[in-house]
């Protein structure tokens, strides 16, 4: 069974048509990067799946239930491009925030939050506030406090975006080690194509006006990814097929083009 | 790295030290340049005859050190004890009035400032005649609030308090009103992603984001309450505060105006003392990213 299932998903924003007609099946395990030019809708897109955004036709699923419901149900964690930590709480009481909304008692939440430390080795910094570390270490501790409460879901909104080159490939390789870690399902979407054919098992390639799939390029790289793995031909030939397609996308001739307000 | 990682602890300690140093010695500066001016405009007034923008004489404009010689001499209204005791004790009369007032006020402008923030109609509705209720004088308002009080049998110094009350509600309702519009958006987001209750939401996520906007309405109104107990006396005949002082010394004041010019510091000290109050505690409280505080 498909964790996520999109079915015809249109989505408009007055006369903007931000998704029109979007179909995509994600299956367990699997980590889907959705990559396009700006206004391409791959962030509505994860916003629906997060019922974060009504669809205005069409419906998605998630783990066999309305997107509100699996909502409802905590199916999934969230990560936006900033970390968007509460300033007042602590590491530890940032991360321990959803369990506490999730009713776990007192010893159960801090047993998590050592584990959850330890995944994201911010062991030590408990009792920082977020505004004492550094952009990386607070969208670390952003991904720590999506996955406390065990979702299936994993949706990240461009995480590393706003990171340095540095730091996003270190967090890279982090954010593939506690995937296999914690065998969650993760939608990435990013601007960068070299991030999104390191990290994914499928890359969706998504054009804008309107914003549609225009190709899924299956990531055949072998597991585990490694600093190594971006030195392969085969990356160098996925990122090429990527790119090729996001180009093929932007340029497709005779489409029909909506007004963009935005 | 974080930033308190490569500090070292003794470093900080020297540093702040040197700061709190600094502050006071400014403060000390600062008073000591009101007290020149102050005797300079005098001596200079008085030495060139000039009468614009008044006549400046002792009864106008009496020496600072006689301001603080009566706070040590036996006041001349005949009520016995040196003037200091006398005005601290009315102070500390004043400061009980004042602290319920403001804590009542605070209380209902935040319970409004939240419940106001949760429904567009309640809003639109009340928010008119919340604004309407401060543009009435405060005058007008303390006789009324003093009788009709006082038929219900509540001593007199809680209707001062409903007074002060008055006063305080309005900064706090609005700027709470304000503080709980200001959580991040993608806060808000996160909330709805954990299925979190609107209840949970105010509590967790829209009052912290609104505290510092609070804690700026509460310095407003720790001094506008001291303001409003002391206006509030004037009405209910009330001897015991600082408002009956003033009365009183406003008869005096011209056979000797020190009176009522140390009266005056000693409510000005009490509201500073308020003001403080609120500060220390928005430290202990407010939590929060240095830029990010309002």
């Amino acid at each position: 069974m498909s964790v996520v299932h999109v079915d015809q998903v249109t989505k408009r924003f007055g006369r903007l048509t931000a998704l029109q007609e979007i179909d995509l099946s994600i299956e367990e395990g699997e980590f889907i990067s959705l990559i396009g030019p700006s206004g391409c809708g791959k962030s509505t897109l994860l916003r629906v799946m997060g019922d974060l955004t009504d669809t205005t036709e069409g419906k998605v699923i998630v783990n066999g239930k309305p997107a509100r419901q699996a909502r409802i149900d905590r199916d999934y964690g969230i990560v936006f491009q900033d970390a968007t930590l509460y300033d007042w709480r602590t590491v530890s009481k940032n991360i321990s925030l959803p369990l506490e909304l999730a009713r776990w008692d007192r010893k159960r939440r801090a047993a998590r939050v050592q584990e959850m430390l330890e995944l994201v080795e911010l062991d030590g910094f408990q009792d920082n506030y977020p505004w004492q570390l550094s952009g990386g270490m607070q969208q670390r501790v952003s991904i720590a406090r999506a996955l406390s409460f065990d979702p299936a879901l994993l949706l990240m909104d461009e995480p590393f975006g706003a990171l340095d080159e540095m730091t996003r490939e270190r967090l890279n390789m982090e954010l593939l080690r506690i995937w296999e870690h914690s065998g969650s399902t993760v939608v990435f979407v990013t601007h960068s194509i070299a991030e999104a054919v390191f990290l994914s098992t499928r890359v969706v390639v998504m054009s804008p006006r309107p914003g549609r799939i225009s190709s899924v390029v299956q990531i055949d790289l072998p597991q585990p990814r490694t600093a190594a793995t971006r030195e392969e031909p085969r990356f160098f030939e996925l990122v090429t097929e990527v790119r090729e397609a996001l180009h093929l996308g932007a340029d497709e001739p005779g489409r029909e083009r909506t007004e963009a307000t935005a | 790295m974080s930033a308190i990682a490569v500090e070292r602890p003794g470093e900080r300690r020297a540093q702040t030290v040197l700061r709190a140093t600094g502050r006071v010695a400014l403060f000390f500066v600062v008073l000591a340049a009101l007290w020149a001016l102050w005797e300079g405009y005098r001596a200079l007034w008085i030495h060139e005859g000039w009468t614009r923008p008044f006549v400046v004489d002792s009864s106008t404009m009496p020496h600072v050190h006689d301001i603080f010689r009566a706070l040590w001499r036996h006041s001349s209204s005949g009520t016995g004890g040196r003037l200091i005791t006398q005005l601290l004790k009315a102070a500390a009369f004043t400061a009980k009035e004042a602290a319920v007032g403001f804590a009542l006020g605070a209380s209902v402008g935040f319970v409004l400032g939240v419940l106001l923030s949760q429904s567009r109609i309640l809003q639109r509705g009340l928010l008119p005649y919340v604004v309407a209720s401060q543009t009435v004088p405060i005058l007008a308002v303390a006789p009324i609030v003093v009788v009709y009080l006082g038929t219900l049998h509540v001593a007199a110094w809680f209707s001062v308090a409903v007074i002060a009350a008055y006063l305080t509600f309005f900064p706090v309702a609005i700027n709470t009103l304000r503080g709980m519009h200001s959580a991040d958006r993608r806060a808000l987001e996160l909330m709805r992603s954990y299925a979190a209750s609107r209840w949970e939401v105010i509590w967790k996520l829209r009052v912290p984001s609104a505290l510092p906007y609070i804690f700026a309405a509460l310095k407003v109104s720790a001094t506008a309450s001291v303001v409003g107990a002391i206006i509030g006396e004037l009405p209910s005949s009330i001897q015991d505060g600082l408002g009956g002082k003033i009365i009183v010394f406003n008869q005096y004041y011209s056979l000797d105006p020190t009176q009522l010019w140390a009266t005056n510091l000693i409510a000005a000290l009490l509201g500073i003392a308020f003001f403080l109050v609120i500060l220390l505690a928005e430290k202990i409280v407010v939590r929060r990213a240095p830029e990010n505080l309002v």
